[in-house]
């Protein structure tokens, strides 16, 4: 079911679309001739309730995808290798109708909609993306959950000939990711297949991607090629690599510091050299819709 | 008459390298360091170092440092073994390395942490930046102390042993790179391993070749 969830904007009540597509001409243009600070504050967020949109370019050209190289500009140089088509996906575990699935046949029946969404990475930026997608739960019901359930898998692509990050054991490959049932079926967590109305980047995890808002961003897997319904908490990368700095459930809390950094503050990306850094909000701001799926539970101890 | 002198005064390419590099006024090195540092900064204000110039420059900046401190501590080895004579140089490289561990924490200071209370925070509890807080104080006096007055003041043999401090701030240094990387990556760890084989090769006696 479509439209469960609705932001409080749209992306033409945030930032109007010249705007967005333009700042960083704008920004470029006007700083020569008024000094660049001055006019990149005209950029910036005052706090993380801010919705202005992040920059296409910027979001498109800053990027953890590990598996295309460990700068933040290596996805957008190498991702491009990635072939996307034809993609499926296989579903399996405990569903009633496991199989191989495309990537057509997973859209066919979807309703996409846009929501636009604030990403926070683990590493202190964070960004505006406006999504088109769909709720995972019309999948999961799709397939049939069978009961019992209590965990969804994911899994990226791992191709080393189109991969070159590959080649370097930087976490155990292929990438993957797991939320717990109850979270996969929150109507915030979709499935994104576009961004800014166009088809994914590959560097932005084309052509299919989780997004769980108020998770650090690397929970929200790219280029899935399995999905996995199982009872028991399945094994994630970055928590694998260091249970103590990745939690499995990974919720944006700025009370619980990551061991080598606060998670106090962040900076929205495409602010300049002079951006402010901002407080980051509890859950990323989705406190209000998710909270209760925690209620009882220590967020410092399962963080 | 040292290994060294007797290697680059034999015709050969070395030879023909060292020459030309006494040509080469240090000075040179200084302007060059300078304008590469106005250079990167000047890309981070027009959008030349991507969407996030912030931590772009600081790491660019600490990067340079590194490189600088591994050309540093080759100088003397190169001379040993290959006959090559960087030593006009070294002082410069070492001030510059200096001058962009400074830049490098400035703009972690001011424009990436933004407040002296989460400045002071980061020092005292993480220990990455513990590190290389501490490779700074170590570099401190050597950058201090980088001139031909304090080198007279000093006399050599004193000014000689402060500038060992070199040895520890550069393994802190590669300590503090390898510690902040996310998952297992190469290139912190390749430093490491050249800081701490220049450091090495000091533990061989210098003074060997030229005995009897």
């Amino acid at each position: 079911m479509a439209h469960r969830y609705k932001s409080d904007l749209t992306r033409d009540d945030v930032t109007p679309k010249d705007i967005y597509l333009n700042r960083r001409q704008i920004m470029a243009g006007a700083g020569g001739m008024l000094g660049a600070g001055l006019i990149g504050s005209r950029a910036q967020a005052q706090d993380a309730w801010d919705l202005t949109l992040t920059d296409y370019e910027d979001a498109t050209s800053y990027n953890n995808f590990y598996e295309f190289g460990t700068d933040k500009a290596d996805p957008m140089r190498h991702a491009g290798q990635m072939t996307t088509e034809p993609w499926s996906i296989e579903i399996d575990g405990m569903v009633d109708n496991p199989g191989t699935y495309s990537f057509e046949d997973v859209v066919a029946d979807m309703t996409i909609e846009e929501r636009i969404y604030r990403l926070r990475c683990v590493e202190r930026w964070s960004m505006v993306i406006p999504w088109n997608g769909f709720e995972l739960a019309d999948l999961l019901e799709r397939v049939g959950v069978q009961d019992g359930a209590q965990y969804v898998a994911f899994e990226t692509l791992a191709r080393p000939e189109e991969m070159p990050g590959l080649r370097v054991p930087i976490i155990e490959w292929p990438y993957r990711e797991g939320l717990r049932l109850d979270e996969a079926m929150h109507p915030l967590t979709i499935m994104a297949t576009g961004m800014y109305g166009q088809p994914l980047p590959n560097q932005n995890g084309a052509p299919i991607r989780l997004v769980v808002p108020w998770k650090y961003g690397y929970k929200s897997i790219k280029s899935i090629v399995r999905i996995t319904l199982t009872d028991e908490q399945p094994p994630t990368a970055w928590n694998t690599y260091s249970a103590r700095e990745y939690g499995f459930y990974s919720n944006v809390n700025p009370n619980r510091a990551h061991p080598r950094w606060s998670q106090e503050f962040e900076r929205r990306v495409g602010g300049g050299l002079f951006a402010r850094n901002i407080p980051t909000l509890m859950f990323n701001g989705y406190e209000e819709e998710v909270a209760s799926l925690y209620e009882g539970m220590d967020l410092i101890e399962f963080h | 008459m040292e290994g060294a002198d007797r290697i680059s005064a034999r015709p050969g390419p070395v030879a023909v390298l060292n020459g030309a590099l006494r040509r080469v006024p240090p000075w040179v090195l200084y302007i060059a360091g300078a304008v590469w540092a106005l250079w990167l900064f000047r890309l981070g204000l027009t959008g030349g170092l991507g969407a996030e110039p912030i931590t772009e420059l600081e790491h660019r900046y600490g990067e340079l440092a590194i490189n600088l401190l591994v050309a540093g501590l080759a100088v003397t080895p190169l001379r040993r073994f290959t006959g090559l004579n960087l030593m006009p140089f070294r002082r410069a490289i070492g001030v510059l390395c200096f001058f962009f561990v400074l830049a490098h924490l400035l703009v972690w200071a001011v424009l990436d942490v933004q407040t002296l209370a989460r400045v002071w925070a980061d020092i005292v509890e993480r220990p990455y930046v513990t590190i290389g807080m501490a490779a700074f104080v170590l570099l401190l006096p050597l950058g201090l102390t980088s001139n031909n007055w304090s080198l007279r003041r000093m006399g050599p043999h004193a000014w000689r042993r402060l500038h060992k401090l070199i040895y520890p701030a550069a393994v802190l240094g590669a300590v503090h790179y390898v510690w902040l990387a996310r998952g297992f990556q190469m290139e912190p760890l390749l430093y490491m391993a050249a800081i701490i084989g220049l450091l090495a090769l000091r533990l061989r006696p210098a003074s060997r070749a030229t005995r009897p």
